[in-house]
C-alpha cells in the first residue's frame, strides 16, 4: 500500500476529500459574512442558524410537503433570505450608526432564539437526510468510495462562490456594492438608494447561508444545533483570510477544510481546534489575516 | 433641591446598602444558600467582564473559557489531588490567570468587533479540551468535588459556605470598584473613548488591554472556581461559547459600565434561570397553550429573545438607564 509520511495514502486523500466538502462550506459561510461585514459592520453570528434554517426548511420540505431536493434548492434559500430581509428591516437597521458590537450581540441573542424555536419543535438530535436519486450513486476513485453527492455538493459550492465574487469585482451591481462599503454617504449623494441595497445585501448573504445548508443537508446531520459551532469556526476562518476580502474569504475557506482534513489523519485530537490554533499564528505574524488591509 | 449628581450618588449608595444587608440576612429569610451563592458566583463573574467591557470597552466573547477553565482545574485539585479547598480555588486563579494571558496576548492586537471574535475562537480551543481531555469526564463532566474546611470552618454547612462565599464576592466587587477609579482605570476609559489620543500621550494601550485582561480573567476564574466548589461539579455548560454569551447578556440588562449593574443583571438572569418551570406552568395555565411547557426545556430561547430586545430598546440596562434618567433629569420639571 502506497504511503506518504507514514500514513496509508488512500486514508490522506480519503480525508482531504472530505476536508474539501468542509471547506467549499466554509468557502460559502465565509463569503457571505465577509460581504455582510464589509457592508454593514456588522458580525453576523445568525449566520450558523440560516445555514441550519437552509437545512431544516430542506428536511421539512421533503417530509411535510414531499418537495424534492431540488425544489428545495430553489425555496430554502428564498425563504432564508426573506427571513434575512426580515431581521435586517426590523432590528439590524436599528443599530446603524452605533458600536457594532450591538450587532454581533444582536444575531447572537436571535441565534439562540431561532435554535430555540426549532430545537422546541424538533429536540436536539439529527434527521438523516439523503441525497437526491440522481446523485444517489457511489464513485469508486481508487483510494475511497466517494457518494456522487459530495462531488456535486463541491462543484455546486465553488460556482457559486466564484459567481458571487465575479457579480461583486465585474458588475455594475457589484461596483455599487463595492462604493457602498468604502463610502455610503457619497453613494447616496450620487442617488442609490443605499438603506434598500444594505437590506437586499444582508438579504442576498442570508440567502446564501441558507443555500450552503441546503447544499450540506445530505452531508450533515440535519439538526437544530448545526449551525453554531459550526459558524464560530467560519469566524476563526474570516479573522485568518482578513475581513475585508471576499476572495480570501474563498481561498481561506477552502485551504482550512483541507487542513482540518489532513489533520484527522497526521495528528486527531487537533482536528476540531486546527482552525483556531492556526488564527492564533496568524494573528501573531500578520494581525490584519492573510488579505487584509489593515484599517 | 439636591443637585442630580448628589442625588444618583445618594440613589446608588442606598441601593448597595441595601442589597449588603439584603443579601446578609437572605439565607435567614427564605433564600436557598445554594441559589444565593449561585447568584454571587454569577455576579462576580459579571462584575469582572464589565471591567473590560464596561470601563476598557473590550467586549470579550470568551470569558467561559476563564469561567469554566478555573472551575475545572480547581475541581481537579480538590478531587484527584486532595489539595485544601484555598489551595484549590486558588488554582482555579491561577488557570484562568494563565489562559487570560495567552487569551489576552492574541486578542489585544486587535480592538473592536474583531477582540470579539478572536476571543470566541479561542475559548473554543479551550472548549474542544475540556471535551476530549480525560481528567474532565468530557460529557459526563467532573462530579463529586468536596467543599472540604477552611480554617476548621466545615464548609460543608450551606450557610457557612455562603458567608464565605459573600465575604470574597464584597472583597473582589470593592477591589474591582478601586481598579476602575484608581489610575490605571482612569487610563483604561480614555483609551476606550479615544484610542489615537491616548497613544499620542505616550500611553503604552496594550499593556493596560493586557493588564485590564488578566484582572478581569482573574476574577472571572476566581468566580469559576467559588462555582465549582459551591455547587460539587463542573460540566461543559460553563466552557461553552453560551455561557460566554450569559455573562453578556447579565451585565448588558443591569447596565454596562457601572458599577451595581452587572450585579443586578446577574441575580435577574440566575432567578429568571431557575423560575423558568414556574413561569412556563403559569404560562400554560393561563393561555391553555401547552407549547409553553417548552420553555422550561429550552430557557436559551427565552435568554435569546431578552438578549435581542435589551439591545434593540435598552442598550444602557437598569441601572445605566435610571442613573441616565437621574442625571440628565428626565423627571425634572
Amino acid at each position: 500500500m502506497a504511503e506518504l509520511f507514514g500514513f496509508p495514502l488512500p486514508l490522506l486523500l480519503g480525508q482531504l476529500m472530505l476536508g474539501l466538502v468542509n471547506g467549499a462550506f466554509y468557502a460559502m459561510l465565509s463569503l457571505g459574512l465577509a460581504v455582510i461585514f464589509g457592508l454593514m459592520d456588522v458580525v453576523n453570528f445568525a449566520h450558523g442558524a440560516f445555514f441550519m434554517m437552509g437545512a431544516m426548511f430542506t428536511w421539512m420540505g421533503g417530509q411535510y410537503l414531499h418537495l424534492n431536493f431540488w425544489w428545495m434548492l430553489l425555496f430554502a434559500p428564498l425563504l432564508v433570505g426573506l427571513f434575512g430581509i426580515g431581521v435586517e428591516r426590523v432590528a439590524l437597521r436599528r443599530l446603524r450608526g452605533i458600536d457594532p458590537i450591538y450587532g454581533l450581540l444582536l444575531t447572537f441573542g436571535l441565534t439562540l432564539l431561532i435554535e430555540g424555536v426549532f430545537r422546541s419543535f424538533y429536540g436536539v438530535a439529527g434527521a438523516p437526510y439523503n441525497p437526491p436519486e440522481l446523485l444517489s450513486a457511489t464513485l469508486n476513485l481508487g483510494f475511497m468510495f466517494l457518494p456522487s453527492y459530495y462531488l456535486f455538493a463541491v462543484a455546486a459550492s465553488l460556482l457559486i462562490s466564484i459567481g458571487t465574487w465575479l457579480l461583486i469585482e465585474r458588475t455594475k451591481l457589484g461596483a455599487y456594492l463595492r462604493a457602498g462599503t468604502e463610502n455610503p454617504a457619497l453613494i447616496q449623494a450620487f442617488g442609490v438608494n443605499f438603506p434598500r441595497m444594505v437590506m437586499l445585501t444582508f438579504g442576498f448573504g442570508s440567502a446564501l447561508a441558507g443555500l450552503a445548508g441546503v447544499l450540506a443537508a445530505p452531508v450533515i446531520q440535519v439538526s437544530p444545533l448545526m449551525g453554531s459551532n459550526l459558524v464560530i469556526v467560519v469566524f476563526a476562518i474570516v479573522v485568518i483570510g482578513g475581513m475585508g476580502s471576499v476572495l480570501g474569504a474563498i481561498v481561506s475557506g477552502l485551504a482550512l477544510g483541507l487542513i482540518e482534513g489532513l489533520a484527522k489523519v497526521l495528528f486527531p485530537p487537533i482536528s476540531s481546534t486546527v482552525v483556531f490554533i492556526l488564527m492564533a499564528l496568524v494573528l501573531t505574524l500578520r494581525p490584519a489575516g492573510l488579505f487584509g488591509k489593515e484599517k | 433641591m439636591l443637585p442630580r449628581t448628589r442625588l444618583s450618588n445618594i440613589l446608588s449608595n442606598g441601593l448597595l446598602w441595601a442589597l449588603l444587608g439584603l443579601a446578609l440576612i437572605a439565607p435567614w429569610i427564605g433564600l436557598y444558600p445554594v441559589l444565593g451563592m449561585r447568584m454571587m458566583c454569577f455576579a462576580l463573574f459579571a462584575c469582572a467582564f464589565n471591567l473590560l467591557a464596561g470601563y476598557a470597552g473590550l467586549i470579550s466573547f470568551g470569558h467561559a473559557a476563564l469561567f469554566g477553565g478555573a472551575g475545572y482545574l480547581t475541581g481537579l485539585a480538590l478531587t484527584a489531588w486532595g489539595w485544601p479547598t484555598p489551595l484549590g480555588i486558588l488554582t482555579g486563579v491561577v488557570t484562568a490567570l494563565l489562559i487570560g494571558l495567552v487569551m489576552g496576548l492574541l486578542a489585544v492586537r486587535r480592538s473592536g468587533i474583531y477582540f470579539s471574535m478572536i476571543t470566541l475562537a479561542l475559548a473554543q480551543i479551550v472548549y474542544f479540551y475540556a471535551l476530549q481531555a480525560n481528567f474532565t469526564g468530557g460529557e459526563d463532566g467532573l462530579q463529586g468535588i468536596p467543599r472540604g474546611t477552611l480554617f476548621g470552618l466545615p464548609l460543608q454547612s450551606d450557610r457557612v459556605m455562603y458567608y464565605l462565599v459573600l465575604a470574597v464576592f464584597v472583597a473582589s466587587w470593592w477591589f474591582l470598584r478601586r481598579v476602575v477609579h484608581s489610575p490605571f482605570g482612569q487610563v483604561l476609559q480614555a483609551v476606550r473613548e479615544n484610542e489615537p489620543r491616548a497613544i499620542s500621550l505616550g500611553y503604552r494601550v496594550n499593556r493596560y488591554k493586557l493588564g485590564v485582561f488578566l484582572i478581569s480573567a482573574g476574577f472571572a476564574g476566581l468566580a469559576g472556581a467559588m462555582k465549582a466548589v459551591v455547587m460539587g461539579f463542573e460540566t461543559l455548560t460553563d466552557v461553552h461559547w453560551s455561557t460566554s454569551g450569559l455573562v453578556i447578556l447579565m451585565t448588558l440588562v443591569g447596565g454596562l459600565g457601572t458599577d451595581l449593574g452587572p450585579i443586578v443583571g446577574a441575580i435577574l438572569i440566575t432567578v429568571l434561570e431557575e423560575k423558568m418551570g414556574t413561569i412556563s406552568h403559569f404560562l400554560v395555565k393561563v393561555t391553555g397553550i401547552d407549547w409553553f411547557h417548552q420553555l422550561n426545556d429550552s430557557v436559551s430561547m427565552v435568554i435569546g429573545a431578552i438578549f435581542v430586545l435589551c439591545v434593540l430598546l435598552f442598550r444602557r440596562g437598569i441601572v445605566g438607564e435610571i442613573r441616565a434618567r437621574l442625571l440628565l433629569g428626565k423627571f425634572a420639571p
